[in-house]
């Protein structure tokens, strides 16, 4: 079972760094240093969510499909820092609207995480 | 950090370019790797197609790469570990996969007419499957990408290729 409680930050603090990047991006301005550390903060907790989940293989539990719970941690690594880039290379509100859409998803991504976890969806 | 006193906003924001309130094209030249289009606001306006992947056109291939890689992954691993359970949907997810990375690709190109086919074959291809899944459920054992009209997805896939030609017919316009 992967810990609740770092699925849980996780998905509050991307909620959060989302809601930020959508005001910013409806102030019609492109995303700061505070957003990037923001999003940097969420990264991190994915990284502890990635290796909690290795620990977890590590020691023989295994998710309902391995090859998907794989996937998705793969999925969750890459969303954020792809993200910023791609804000960063769209120095207006659109690229604020890319850093909100990342976060939105990377909350979206854990839940289903969980789920292919437990095998429920 | 360096209190310019030319900057007439109070941010906290180094090297940025805030859009203006009556912009609504925001495709304001960054520092970075933009290509040198102009905004086209009153009176700037240049002739000839804009490109496809500035300004909201990035946020449309960014979302359009996610779900490319989204579709793909799953149709791999549908294929690859179940493919007898259901064919036809995993072969509709490949599908998908694939017009999904077609339609990245021109759009972040700017390639206008390939991108245009790529978005309808997109709408098509879910309005489709959207229909095929609600009539007949038996048909589609699994979920596609696009089953029920993209509902697993937030309804993402079918409002995804509308925003698509939209975009396009407005950055066609000269």
């Amino acid at each position: 079972m992967t810990p609740h409680g770092v699925g849980t930050a996780i998905i509050v603090t991307a909620l959060l760094a989302a809601a930020w990047c959508l005001v910013t991006t409806l102030r019609k301005h492109a995303i700061g240093i505070g957003e990037l550390i923001a999003m940097g903060v969420v990264q991190a907790l994915v990284m502890a969510q990635i290796v909690i989940s290795v620990v977890h293989l590590a020691q023989g539990q295994r998710p309902q499909s391995l090859v998907t719970f794989v996937g998705y941690l793969v999925a969750i690594f890459v969303i954020l820092p792809a993200a910023g880039v791609l804000a960063r290379l769209e120095p207006t509100r659109w690229g604020a609207l890319i850093a909100t859409i990342g976060c939105a998803v990377v909350a979206v991504l854990i839940v289903r995480l969980n789920q292919v976890w437990t095998g429920v969806g | 950090m360096a209190k310019s006193a030319s900057h007439p906003e109070p941010l906290d924001r180094p090297a940025q370019k805030p859009d203006g309130p009556g912009d609504t094209a925001s495709t304001n030249p960054g520092p970075l790797d933009r290509p040198a289009h102009k905004p086209d606001g009153p009176g700037g306006r240049i002739p000839g197609p804009r490109p496809t992947n500035a300004g909201p056109g990035r946020v449309l291939v960014a979302v359009y790469g996610l779900f490319a890689l989204a579709a793909t992954a799953r149709a791999a691993v549908q294929i690859a570990t179940k493919f007898h359970e259901a064919p036809l949907a995993y072969l509709l997810s490949a599908l998908a996969g694939v017009v999904y990375i077609l339609a990245t690709v021109a759009l972040a190109r700017s390639d206008r007419r390939f991108a245009v086919l790529c978005c309808s074959v997109e709408l098509v291809g879910v309005l489709a499957v959207g229909t095929a899944s609600v009539i007949d459920r038996g048909a589609f054992p699994d979920a596609t990408v696009w089953s029920g009209y993209g509902q697993g997805y937030g309804f993402v896939p079918l409002v995804l290729p509308v925003l698509g030609l939209l975009w396009l017919r407005r950055t066609g316009r000269a």
